[in-house]
């Protein structure tokens, strides 16, 4: 009768074990899942801020025209990307032109002096900021839940229940990985 | 901890009268779980209002909300609520029993002296202790180390009613001398474990800091600025003190991880912050310069 109960017993301990081991692979991954649209989030909030520098800075910088325009369109294109290749290049494109913006806007001590102005540049170091934070948070999400699949003994449940390995958010193209070299012509 | 607590308890109960040990421990816990209720429920709002704390505002506050708001990103815990209390000395700490809910607070002072990628490092070490669970965990140590006080105290007066040994004569000589070493020491090995504990976590939520923001260097001048800082924190008294980045009550000079302090020598923790940030430029950690 003992005997028959102990075995039972290990069983039950095993079963939850495995019911453990499965619900963290089950909540990792989710947590990808939610890192990745954070990422989506915080570039969406950057749109959302630039017509308002247009705005603010287009009292000020009357003769730019051909700057504020560039910046209008990498944002246009930048919601309207459709795949993560699309959307990497149209943001990295975007990101020049602000720069380009801000470069320029030196040249008008009013504009750099506004409170409005202070406050935009505010939002928008830390829209950056928070873009790099998302996607380093994504990043390290995504090597903890590829670790997991690796390690034993989770890979014999991930395997058996087919979860599958997440791509870490890394710069595509080599020319990106040079610093930027800023121009004042 | 709680180990030492129930052993207080039957060494009390024991000693009164043998049948009692069991109600002693019963009674230790049972005042144990009411005031973790009590701190559960009202802990964080108390420590806020004898602080004067206003809560940070979007509008007001801009560059310590965004600089919040970026951390809680990055450490991927959900945005803890901010406050500001207005006081000349720069520190900051964090409170709230839930990581889900967490509160941190600073001084304007913190925010005058510092610049953006220092208070960042500040705000960064308070999210490692909201996420770590940090506060929960001293606050169950202080009850802990409270309670234990208060039932050797109980106990020392009971005994003095009683006056010695009639009861006692029923139960064994070893046991009742180990259970008087046992109320006498304990006081001291709880408080002990305490600070140790203490020194620990922050060490550790310095590194969770640098996690988060990768960027070591950061914290390590809001370290300098705030410890060689010549105002005093007013709002600070002995109890709210563990609570703070810096100790109010430490002397930037100090040295030696004194057995009785909160917090480890800032020298210590500056020097472990440069360190990674050596090692995060070089590739290599500093005893292997070239």
């Amino acid at each position: 009768m003992i005997p028959i109960l102990i075995l039972f017993g290990i069983l039950v301990v095993l079963v939850l074990i495995l019911f453990g081991m499965y619900n963290g692979l089950v909540r990792l991954r989710q947590e990808t899942n939610n890192a990745w649209s954070q990422i989506d989030v915080q570039l969406k909030r950057r749109h959302d801020l630039i017509p308002n520098l247009v705005e603010t800075v287009k009292g000020y910088m009357q003769y730019e025209q051909e700057t504020l325009e560039k910046v209008i369109q990498a944002r246009n294109h930048a919601v309207a990307a459709g795949n993560i290749r699309e959307k990497a290049e149209a943001e990295n494109a975007l990101t020049r032109a602000l720069g380009g913006l801000f470069a320029l806007a030196e040249n008008y001590p009013e504009l750099k002096a506004s409170e409005n102005m202070l406050q935009l540049q505010e939002e928008l170091r830390s829209t950056e900021n928070k873009i790099a934070y998302a996607r380093q948070y994504y990043n390290d999400v995504v090597t903890e839940y590829n670790t997991k699949l690796e390690q034993v003994p989770t890979n014999i449940i991930a395997s058996m229940f087919s979860f599958k390995k997440r791509e870490l958010f890394e710069i595509d193209a080599p020319e990106e990985r040079e610093p930027v070299k800023v121009q004042f012509t | 901890m709680t180990l030492l607590l129930a052993a207080i308890g039957a060494a009390a109960g024991y000693l009164t009268a043998p049948e009692f040990a069991l109600v002693g421990v019963a009674a230790a816990l049972a005042i144990g779980i009411f005031l973790w209720v009590f701190v559960n429920t009202s802990g964080p709002k108390f420590i806020l209002q004898i602080s004067g704390a206003r809560e940070a505002t979007h509008e007001e506050d801009q560059m310590l909300h965004n600089v919040g708001h970026e951390v809680a990103i990055a450490a991927g815990v959900p945005m803890p609520k901010l406050y500001v209390i207005e006081d000349r000395a720069p520190n900051a700490f964090a409170t709230g029993m839930d990581p889900r809910k967490g509160i941190i607070c600073v001084t304007t002072g913190l925010l005058e002296k510092l610049d953006r990628d220092e208070l960042q490092g500040v705000v960064a070490h308070e999210m490692a202790h909201i996420r770590n669970n940090d506060v929960r965990l001293m606050t169950t140590l202080a009850l802990t180390v409270g309670l234990i006080v208060l039932l050797r105290d109980a106990f020392l007066r009971s005994r003095w009613r009683y006056g010695g040994g009639g009861r006692s004569r029923d139960g064994n000589q070893v046991l009742a001398i180990l259970a008087i070493l046992l109320l006498i020491l304990a006081p001291v090995f709880a408080t002990l474990l305490h600070f140790a504990v203490s020194r620990k976590r922050e060490y550790m939520a310095d590194a969770t800091a640098v996690q988060f923001t990768r960027y070591p260097d950061g914290l390590a001048r809001a370290l300098e600025k705030i410890a060689s800082d010549p105002d005093e924190l007013e709002a600070a008294n002995k109890a709210t003190e563990p609570m703070y980045i810096v100790s109010p009550f430490q002397k930037f000079h100090e040295v030696s991880s004194a057995l009785y302090s909160t917090h480890p020598p800032i020298r210590d923790r500056i020097r472990r912050l440069r360190a990674m940030g050596i090692e995060q430029r070089t590739g290599a950690p500093p005893w292997e310069k070239d």
